[in-house]
């Protein structure tokens, strides 16, 4: 497969799932600005969608160049900007013109998918997203992202490129696990005051919501929503389809298959990161501060990537040239 | 200007043959449920993405070209006689180019004017001398068929660069057979389906001397380009590699492609990029859509392009008038197919009729291409002609003058209702170890009331063409 072919189905995918993702961190945020203040620590109805910022990391940038921070501001920031690269708008132009471009790896029906996903979204407006009702719009979104891994799955055979769509696709959730987790704010240890109890809970289940992961949650744990096991749910269980576990054991399979048998510096990074969330106690993390943990992890997902990057969509004749290159120059 | 030949009705009213059945369905659909089919059709196009963008229009701007739900259709006797006619026609083009490469005996004999073809931008010095396998400089063609007021078939110009529209004969297809399936099975409409298959045979056919299972890759300039889907298109029914220049390099002689598992051999290229981009370091120095090095390549016989670089010498409407000579020259054969009766404002006589029936002719510069610098003289303000008068005495060397023809017409959909709309046709052949000529082709239409410009870009639509088998 073309070095060009790899990156741009990589890409396709990284970008459905990103507006995905993007559609379930709104979602989360608008259920948590439902809240009542006095629930909410940051006591201003813009708090939450603050935190939407920060688990972006992006609230900084956002405030210099709005000046403000509320819910519309935001949500055409992620939904529609087209100066915003990552927009919902622009990921599903992203998502469609690399398919377009790679029309000859996948099948007809994907592409039809993620054209129909782009032709829908290039025709909406502000205006039209406001008169139809937001979450009618986050439906839609998730319903696209679905329907094209779907379409992927049923009609795309096994070989290198339904992989590298895998590849952009769990690297991406991966990422979104920690961030999302983020957003609910840190699980902290609490006196058992009453309206706090029913903030945390209130704000934990939001979350699993969003993520479509609260029956998961019931089912496996069997016991009232706690921080703690939220947050076991989404990074160290492979019960779930979106922790940090299922995405990066997935990603090793991938690059193991990918690698076939060869030594790649690529597969023992996938293999280290997938073992941390494998061997790890969620006790234990928090213990020793979740944060720390999930910026470590944050570091090694985006080594992951580029690794990915180098191993497989820049080409040997490429590599080698710069390496000469680099030599000489040393 | 005359109606033209109607491709349905006879003068007096009456359906031809072919038509009948086609007809018997148009009368017994209700107008609601064709209306639902050609909307049927029109969304289709857009999900499935057959567009196409315009040049001189914003980058990336994307058309559909339309479709028209009326088939045009060729009964079984014609189609013999024209498909022989295109192998013919095709046989001799490749001997020529083979001739003016190598040995030259058709400019030798003065049967062809030497400085027409040697001082012809569109001759390719760096070919030189140089034997393609088989003998094949055309793999594919496009020959643009007319049909004029006597129902007789002209070669209006021949397309031996890169052809494009191949894409719409099978897509239309597809779409009709979608949309009225009752009529396929009323009648034997001879299947196109299989082109994809002997454009994969051809170039493989066409591979270097000594290569088992030769590796074929479409190159395409990328995305922008106005015919995209059909690269794609082409290569995904192939079931090869599209790319594009960056994806290509040369090592000793040798092409490769960049793949995740490392450097490729590609042995044969169908090229869909223009002889002058193809290499920087031969051709246009500035050009990023080429590959450095494929022309050594190429000389070193390491790799296989189709078609071969310097075709446009045999596709030069300067040098189109000459082509039934050709034939007799060559295939000592009489030719099936016509040309139409060209000037050429090279010459003083021709230059000065053409001058002074400007507004009865149709004038067209023998390096254009895409409808853009022609002049229909029935069609044009007498301003227009006064300005392309002053072109044509600028460099009258540059230009061909025809009659004007009265181009066939074929009921259309437009939106008053049926309506006629002039047509021409381009068919496609395919040259390996055999010609094959597919029965069928890319019928275009005009959809402006009286023009006669049928180009996509000039807003042009497409009809599915169907040749029947069986009858007369």
């Amino acid at each position: 497969m073309l070095c060009r072919t790899a990156s741009d189905l990589y890409w396709a995918s990284r970008h459905m799932e990103r507006a995905e993702n993007t559609a379930r961190l709104i979602d989360v945020t608008r259920r948590m600005a439902l809240l009542p203040e006095r629930y909410d620590r940051g006591k201003a109805e813009a708090a939450p969608w603050r935190r939407a910022l920060d688990a972006l990391g992006i609230a900084e940038p956002f405030l210099e160049r709005y000046g403000i921070i509320d819910a519309d501001t935001v949500l055409k920031h992620l939904l529609l900007a087209s100066d915003n690269p990552s927009s919902v708008f622009n990921c599903l132009r992203a998502a469609r013109e690399a398919a377009r471009a790679q029309r000859v790896a996948i099948t007809a029906e994907m592409y039809e998918d993620l054209n129909t996903s782009w032709l829908d979204m290039r025709g909406t407006s502000w205006a039209r997203i406001h008169g139809d009702g937001i979450s009618n719009l986050l439906e839609w979104i998730k319903s696209r992202s679905a329907s094209f891994r779907g379409v992927t799955i049923g009609t795309l055979g096994r070989g290198e490129g339904y992989h590298f769509l895998q590849l952009g696709a769990f690297i991406e959730r991966a990422d979104w696990a920690i961030r999302l987790l983020d957003i609910a704010g840190s699980p902290e240890s609490h006196a058992g005051h009453e309206s706090q109890d029913a903030a945390e809970y209130f704000r934990w289940s939001a979350l699993l919501q969003s993520l479509s992961a609260f029956e998961t949650y019931r089912r496996l744990y069997r016991e009232s929503v706690s921080a703690e096991r939220v947050a076991e749910l989404m990074l160290l269980q492979e019960t779930n389809p979106r922790s940090l576990l299922t995405c990066t054991h997935t990603l090793h399979q991938v690059l193991q298959t990918l690698a076939g048998g060869q030594a790649m510096e690529v597969v023992r990074r996938a293999g280290a990161l997938s073992a941390q969330s494998r061997y790890a106690r969620i006790d234990e993390v928090l213990a020793n501060g979740l944060e720390a943990w999930l910026q470590d992890a944050l570091a090694r997902l985006s080594g992951l990537g580029d690794e990915i990057h180098r191993q497989f969509m820049i080409s040997t004749d490429i590599a080698q040239l710069t390496q000469t290159q680099s030599q000489s120059a040393a | 200007m005359a109606n033209g030949f109607n491709e349905m009705h006879e003068p007096l009213g009456g359906v031809r043959p072919h038509y009948q059945a086609f007809d018997r369905w148009l009368k017994s659909t209700p107008e609601a449920q064709i209306e639902r089919k050609r909307r049927e059709a029109e969304i289709a196009f857009h999900r499935v993405g057959i567009t196409f963008s315009v040049y001189g229009e914003e980058s990336g701007n994307e058309r559909l070209i339309p479709f028209d739900l009326v088939p045009r259709i060729v009964p079984a006797g014609e189609w013999r006689m024209l498909e022989a006619g295109l192998r013919q026609r095709v046989h001799a083009l490749n001997l020529f180019l083979d001739d003016v490469y190598g040995e030259q005996r058709i400019l030798r004999e003065g049967i062809v004017p030497r400085a027409l073809v040697l001082e012809n931008s569109a001759y390719r010095q760096e070919m030189r001398g140089i034997r393609v396998p088989g003998g094949t400089w055309s793999h594919i063609s496009g020959i643009d068929l007319v049909r004029a007021g006597d129902g007789e078939y002209y070669v209006l110009e021949d397309n031996l660069r890169v052809p494009s529209g191949v894409s719409y004969m099978l897509e239309n297809r597809r779409m009709m057979a979608r949309l009225i399936p009752e009529l396929f099975n009323r009648q034997q409409i001879a299947p196109v389906e299989r082109y994809p298959d002997a454009l994969l045979e051809i170039l493989r056919e066409a591979a270097p001397a000594g290569i088992d299972n030769p590796v074929v890759a479409v190159l395409t300039p990328g995305s922008a380009n106005s015919a995209y889907f059909e690269h794609a298109f082409l290569a995904q029914q192939m079931g090869v590699e599209l790319v594009e220049g960056a994806d290509l390099f040369v090592r000793d002689s040798s092409v490769y492609a960049r793949t995740t598992r490392g450097p490729q051999r590609v042995h044969v290229i169908y090229r869909r990029i223009n002889d002058e981009y193809l290499d920087p370091t031969v051709f246009l120095p500035d050009s990023l859509l080429g590959v450095p090095g494929l022309f050594d390549a190429y000389r070193a016989g390491r790799v296989t392009l189709a078609n071969a670089p310097g075709t446009g010498v045999a596709d030069d409407k300067s040098v189109y008038p000459y082509v039934p000579e050709m034939i007799r020259f060559y295939l000592s054969e009489d030719p099936i197919l016509h040309n139409v009766p060209t000037y050429q404002l090279r010459r003083e006589d021709d230059l000065r009729y053409t001058l002074e029936h400007l507004a009865e002719l149709v004038v067209k510069e023998v390096h254009g291409a895409g409808g853009y610098g022609m002049l229909v003289g029935p069609a044009s303000t007498k301003a227009e002609i006064e300005e392309f008068r002053l072109r044509i005495l600028a460099r009258p060397e540059n230009y061909i003058a025809q009659p004007t023809l009265s181009l066939s017409t074929c009921p259309t959909f437009v939106e008053s209702g049926l309506a006629p709309r002039h047509i021409d046709l381009r068919p496609y052949i395919l040259c390996g170890k055999r010609i094959h000529v597919i029965p069928g082709g890319l019928t275009r239409v005009a959809l402006r009331e009286g023009s006669l410009v049928v180009n996509s870009s000039q807003g042009g639509g497409t009809k599915d063409t169907w040749v029947l088998e069986g009858g007369a």
